[in-house]
């Protein structure tokens, strides 16, 4: 018995690179919850770099690739790891792209993926505590943790000559990193924060918060919020009773739809989105174009997630998550030559060869620390009613 | 003196024209409460649906009008829509009366089992609402947004502080007063006002002296959901309209029936004026209002707030527990509970 175990595990490993197989792929996002409206897009940037892959014929010597669709939700813990058991177990998914928000990728990281063995790429969640979660080197993200956004918050708040500002934050793991890394940077440049205080998301009425905000003043007011829920509502109320005029806007407050229920007042306001600059972004825009979808929020960085297992999957020759989890670094990062959106082909083609690549992808990929994003963002301003992008940092 | 004017403003900014916005609508709520409470002698744990429904009504009347192309300048559409709204509700709160409540009430049930099918009935109705209307958060507010604004009071008078009065808080004022006064005309003068209270005071006394109780109960229905439509409406057009909000708002409009006695509709005002400006004044940080009134050496340093607003509805729930420790009756001579 024992040998034919070892002889059955002896062949699986040999026929892993020679014999071409069907491996699958989860994507676990919040398809439900919210941030329903930007999840669609955002599997459809996996499954487009999936499709590429596919096309390519050269991934693992003709094998092929399998998007297996998964709920994360975005608050239920218990609902994303359920989710992810079911991927893992009855789908026997190789990796997964996912989840969305912080709280749930936290909790399939620990339940399931670590006990499993199992790669994961988050998009979209960015809290500073995931740098330095407990991952057994099984989990990456290409999107930027919120200690580099508060950063480049606090650095754009400074450059503007903004000495202090008061700040709140929606009540859940995301405001609450995000409202702490920028607190910190800001004072650290020498600004000071008035008054740092949560608000809750789904109430009638914020003229209460925005009075206690007033009353400690400051020359911006800070929303770390969702543009769907408190953080419109806070802003609403602010500009109704003349409590500020220039609001700082992080990525989850810009969007057109705060633009369309605030209109005016938020002339002057200005905010950051994760986003990278030149071609490869316009060039994504095509490739999505031409699939017909929106490049939504952390539509590229989904795709690139799904990238960069299938070529760490390639240059280890194997789709066993123990054995490529270490190759991921590797392909994101130089030396090698640079991959750009659409080039997937040609990446796959220098790994068979045994050469080495610099996965740059949709969002300007390049991992740092335990496997984050460093971070590129795009600066706006509000001007007229529209948004514009003043630079990028 | 300009800084006592400055300090006048903004309380008056940021305590006193919100608190009696938000005390009107407690009010009205509270005297559905009180009403139901008096007639058919149970705490109707569904009024804050019905308000959600009403308002939903309203917003679809509103889209209807919206449809046709009509606007009434400065007037919010929702307000026109409001007798629309106002006789959807009734079908509404008389269709439930006569399919649920009719049953306990003709089996004399104790108050406690009709307390707990309005659970039932709320439960039902949020989902049913919820189902019509959805989960999303509704602006329908289409008028004039203010009739003050804190910038142009600022420049006017040349103070640092201004006011701002939104439309929809006079609107609130002003139909709130309307609702209040005559039902309380209805309650004292008309003669079936008088049979709504002989029988609230005594049942078995009022249907000896021939009062027909059915008339009586469906009465207090009517007037119930004319109040809650009111309440839900003119809460969503100040604030905006979300379905997940109404079972919130029950626990400050308990809070103020039963503070101001419950079964007594001038209590259920003072009750609702008494709980909202409680929370407003108590979530208050008085900071900048210091800084105004005391020399700048005894400002001191803090955001001198009794409480972070995140207790907001805390204070309903102390007011409520001294209450009933010390004046179960409420403020006003009501019933116990």
């Amino acid at each position: 018995m024992k040998k034919l175990l070892t002889y059955l595990a002896a062949t699986t490993i040999l026929s892993g690179p020679a014999m071409a197989e069907e491996v699958k792929l989860g994507v676990l996002l919040g398809f439900t919850g919210p941030l329903e409206s930007v999840a669609g897009d955002m599997a459809s940037g996996a499954e487009l770099a999936m499709a590429e892959v596919n096309e390519s014929g050269a991934f693992l010597g003709g094998s092929t690739v399998v998007s297996v669709r998964g709920d994360s939700t975005c608050i239920d813990a218990g609902a994303a790891t359920a989710a992810a058991e079911r991927l893992i177990s009855s789908e026997r998914v190789s990796a997964i792209v996912g989840a969305t928000c912080s709280g749930a990728s936290t909790a399939v990281l620990q339940n399931v993926a670590m006990p499993k063995g199992v790669v994961m790429i988050s998009p979209s969640a960015t809290s500073p505590a995931l740098s330095s979660v407990e991952d057994n080197g099984l989990f990456f993200r290409t999107a930027p943790s919120d200690a580099r956004q508060g950063q480049v918050i606090a650095e754009m708040m400074v450059e503007r000559g903004v000495k202090s500002a008061a700040l709140t934050y929606t009540n859940n793991d995301y405001g609450k990193g995000l409202s702490e890394s920028i607190a910190s940077n800001f004072e650290a440049l020498g600004g000071e924060i008035t008054i740092n205080s949560a608000h809750e998301d789904g109430k009638g009425d914020y003229s209460a918060e925005v009075a206690s905000l007033s009353a400690a003043g400051g020359d911006v007011l800070i929303v770390a919020g969702y543009l769907d829920q408190g953080g419109k509502g806070i802003i609403q109320s602010a500009l109704d009773l003349d409590a500020f005029e220039t609001f700082v806007l992080p990525d989850g407050m810009v969007g057109d739809s705060l633009l369309a229920a605030i209109g005016e007042g938020l002339n002057g306001s200005y905010g950051v989105l994760p986003g990278s600059e030149g071609d490869v972004a316009a060039t994504f825009a095509a490739m999505v174009d031409k699939a017909g979808f929106k490049v939504g929020p952390y539509a590229g960085e989904s795709y690139d997630a799904a990238a960069l297992i299938l070529l760490a999957m390639q240059a280890a020759g194997s789709s066993d998550g123990a054995t490529f989890k270490d190759r991921i670094m590797d392909v994101a990062n130089a030396p090698g030559e640079q991959i750009m959106p659409g080039d997937l082909a040609r990446g796959l083609q220098i790994l068979a060869e045994g050469g080495e690549i610099d996965y740059v992808g949709a969002s300007g990929v390049e991992l740092i620390g335990a496997g984050e994003s460093a971070g590129n963002f795009r600066e706006i301003l509000v001007e007229d009613g529209a948004q514009t992008t003043v630079r990028f940092r | 003196m300009q800084d006592y004017a400055n300090a006048a403003l903004l309380l008056t900014n940021y305590l006193v024209v919100p608190g009696i916005a938000y005390g009107c609508q407690l009010a009205l709520g509270a005297l559905g409460v009180t009403l139901i409470f008096s007639v058919l002698r149970f705490s109707n744990f569904a009024h804050g649906e019905l308000m959600s429904a009403g308002t939903m009504f309203a917003i679809f009347a509103t889209w209807g009008f919206q449809a046709m192309g009509l606007s009434f300048g400065p007037v919010p559409t929702a307000l026109v829509a409001l007798p629309f709204a106002i006789l959807a509700s009734i079908a509404v709160v008389l269709l439930t009366d006569k399919a649920i409540y009719r049953f306990y009430r003709i089996k004399r049930s104790d108050p406690v089992i009709l307390l707990i099918v309005s659970i039932g009935v709320m439960f039902v109705m949020a989902g049913l609402i919820r189902f019509l209307i959805g989960p999303d958060d509704r602006t329908f507010n289409d008028g004039a947004r203010f009739i003050l604004k804190a910038r142009e009071v600022k420049d006017y008078l040349g103070l640092s502080e201004g006011v701002t009065i939104k439309t929809s808080q006079a609107i609130t004022v002003l139909v709130a007063s309307i609702a209040a006064g005559l039902l309380f005309w209805f309650l004292e003068k008309t003669k079936t006002g008088k049979m709504m209270r002989a029988f609230s005071d005594n049942e078995d006394l009022a249907l000896l002296s021939g009062i027909n109780p059915e008339r009586i109960v469906k009465l207090a229905w009517v007037l119930a959901a004319v109040l809650a439509t009111i309440a839900g409406t003119l809460y969503g057009l100040d604030k905006s309209y979300k379905p997940f909000v109404f079972q919130q708002l029950l626990l400050p409009i308990f809070a103020a029936a039963i503070v101001g006695g419950l079964g007594n509709p001038l209590g259920a005002v003072i009750g609702g004026f008494v709980i909202a400006f409680s929370e407003v004044a108590l979530t208050y940080a008085y900071t900048k209002f210091l800084a105004y009134t005391l020399p700048p050496a005894w400002v001191p340093d803090g955001l001198v707030q009794f409480l972070p607003t995140d207790y907001k509805f805390a204070i309903s729930f102390v007011i409520l527990v001294l209450i009933l420790l010390y004046r179960p009756t409420g403020i006003l001579r009501g019933k116990t509970l």
